[in-house]
């Protein structure tokens, strides 16, 4: 407990607790309360057929795929770069670091809109892609680099500064016992980090699971065939379709729920071992 | 040493080869060794991992976002002018930073008081609302646009309470500046939290003691050392917010010169198949975005060495 010549007159502390409790409630609260009232407002049978349409199920179907190819192929990269930067020195780390966080800072349309430069009909790859009878904007391809491109700091920023933490001795004493270098990973790293790691993919999931503006751009937009979760709402929703656009959209927001609940729990039970916090 | 290195590259080997080329032997030791006066690591896996993390940021970042500075460099100047520096753009531009900022100033109110009581009071279910802060940060953004435009429409839950004083939100640029204070909120308190949580008492103590009132303290003490971290916390949220799309378009109205954000009007570009207008416009934003992220990094190791000294 403070000593009260360091804390606030009782009056101004309510004061401050009811601001942020009203402000909380007005940002936070409504809209999640808004998503599943407007969702339930033609009632269940109306919100269930809104889910179980073929075009929403389709869209949930391409969801999963993306997310369970751009998730992996992330942790792959998140891990390779935490152990090549967290483990070694060289130059340029800092700037290889700043590389990697890079798409934080970039506009979503304009992560879609790199790749239609490359990959487009006019972009560099476009007339090479046209003549192989390939396609990846306005195709999956299109929507995986996308994905992965918005995702691409999430679980490589959650290692680097944990693995950096951590250091080095404890792969160094396993490796001068004689472990191979793959089981020092397996048997020393991945402990250490393996709650690192799951706080970042949890986070890089539900980006890629939700993402809209970059998708958007690459998407083309065909129903049943190259429409996400987050694509088929607004779809619904400029159809004036309210009640099912928000019925697809409680999905998304449910799948928001999990991700906070997990993401408290690793943080309530795993301070330690997460970067940043608990120190 | 190198025996190690194999090992490790054959185990990763089968599950990687169909993401990223083995890295060549010149690529595992040219960059380890360009340093010779750095004691060598008995550590593997170097030139694997490097190799892996230079082609993903090669091939998913770099020659991706240097499309669209090679595109508009191939502009004339009247060209890139057309689109990039139209009344309309330089509409959308204002409309984009100056409700970024307002969003931001906002959160800097409401973010700092939020941190405070996190921080400082005690509160029944004070977890849970902690947690709720990050919402912004795993709500889908079109999920978050359309809840927010359902709420503040004419016909919205607190829309229809404003209507008839005369208030609109939804569909004018306040509707933006609600839908980045959404988006921006978690950014300011996320970065407030711990530099208030590792403000220990004791110098607010010695002020107090030494006569100042509570408001004195908080203005000569507590600002100060807070100062930098929400500083911070407003760049990320004005960085974030410049950029965002899904959440504003719904709410924005989208109406040329007035409530169009600089985001959407790169799509209306592609959509009337103008690449070029969409890549000035996209170049023109990420410049201004790289010259907020360098000013947010130089803001942040000032307050590393602050803090630290």
């Amino acid at each position: 407990m403070r000593s009260a010549a360091i804390s606030e007159p009782r009056w101004l502390r309510l004061a401050l607790i009811v601001l942020m409790l009203g402000f909380l409630a007005l940002n936070l609260l409504l809209p999640l309360a808004v998503v599943f009232a407007e969702g339930l407002r033609k009632g269940i049978a109306a919100y269930l057929g809104a889910i179980r349409e073929a075009d929403a199920l389709a869209a949930l179907r391409l969801t999963l795929t993306v997310a369970a190819i751009a998730v992996p192929l992330n942790i792959i990269i998140g891990l390779a770069a935490a152990w090549a930067i967290a483990k070694f020195d060289f130059r340029f780390k800092s700037l290889l670091i700043t590389l990697i966080d890079l798409p934080f800072s970039v506009s979503p349309v304009v992560s879609g809109l790199i790749y239609v430069l490359v990959f487009g009909l006019q972009g560099w790859l476009g007339p090479w892609l046209q003549a192989h009878d390939a396609q990846v904007i306005f195709a999956v391809p299109g929507l995986v680099l996308a994905t992965i491109f918005v995702t691409f700091p999430f679980v490589a920023r959650e290692l680097i500064p944990l693995m950096e933490e951590q250091g080095r001795d404890e792969e160094e004493a396993a490796l001068s016992l004689g472990a191979s270098g793959l089981a020092t990973f397996w048997h020393v790293t991945l402990p250490n980090i393996r709650w690192g790691l799951l706080y970042g993919v949890l986070l890089c999931n539900a980006r890629a699971m939700g993402e809209f503006g970059a998708v958007s751009v690459v998407s083309g937009h065909i129903r049943g065939k190259t429409n996400t979760l987050p694509l088929h709402i607004e779809i619904l929703y400029n159809e004036y379709n309210f009640a099912a656009a928000f019925a697809v959209a409680s999905l998304l927001a449910g799948l928001a729920l999990v991700t906070l609940v997990l993401k408290s729990l690793l943080e309530w039970r795993f301070a330690g071992q997460l970067a940043g916090r608990g120190h | 040493m190198t025996i190690y290195m194999n090992e490790v590259a054959a185990g990763f080997a089968s599950r990687i080869t169909a993401v990223a080329p083995m890295p060549t032997s010149r690529q595992v030791w040219g960059v380890a060794s360009s340093n010779p006066s750095r004691p060598r690591s008995i550590i593997p896996g170097f030139g694997l991992t490097m190799g892996i993390t230079l082609f993903a940021v090669s091939v998913i970042v770099l020659i991706p976002l240097s499309a669209v500075f090679i595109k508009a460099a191939g502009m004339t100047g009247a060209q890139f002018a057309a689109t990039a520096l139209s009344r309309r753009a330089l509409d959308a531009y204002k409309l984009s930073f100056g409700a970024a900022a307002a969003a931001a100033a906002l959160n800097a109110v409401f973010g700092l008081v939020t941190a405070w009581v996190l921080v400082r009071y005690e509160l029944p279910g004070k977890r849970i609302i902690s947690a709720l802060v990050d919402l912004p940060f795993a709500l889908p953004t079109a999920v978050a646009g359309i809840a927010l435009t359902a709420l503040y429409a004419p016909n919205g839950w607190i829309g229809r309470w404003l209507a008839p004083q005369g208030i609109t939100i939804a569909y004018t640029p306040l509707g933006v500046v609600i839908a980045l204070v959404f988006v921006g909120l978690p950014f300011v308190v996320r970065t407030v939290e711990p530099v208030l949580a590792d403000l220990g008492g004791d110098v607010e103590e010695a002020a107090a003691t030494l006569g100042a009132s509570r408001f004195q303290t908080f203005r000569r003490v507590v600002l100060p050392a807070i100062g930098p971290a929400l500083l911070t916390g407003c760049a990320l949220a004005f960085a974030r917010a410049v950029g965002e799309y899904g959440s504003v378009i719904f709410i924005a109205g989208n109406m040329p010169f007035k409530s169009e954000i600089a985001p959407l009007l790169i799509i209306v570009q592609l959509e009337q198949y103008n690449v070029a207008g969409a890549t000035a416009i996209a170049a023109t934003m990420l410049v201004i975005s790289f010259a907020l992220l360098l000013v947010i990094n130089l803001a942040q190791g000032w307050q590393r060495r602050r803090r630290s000294a």
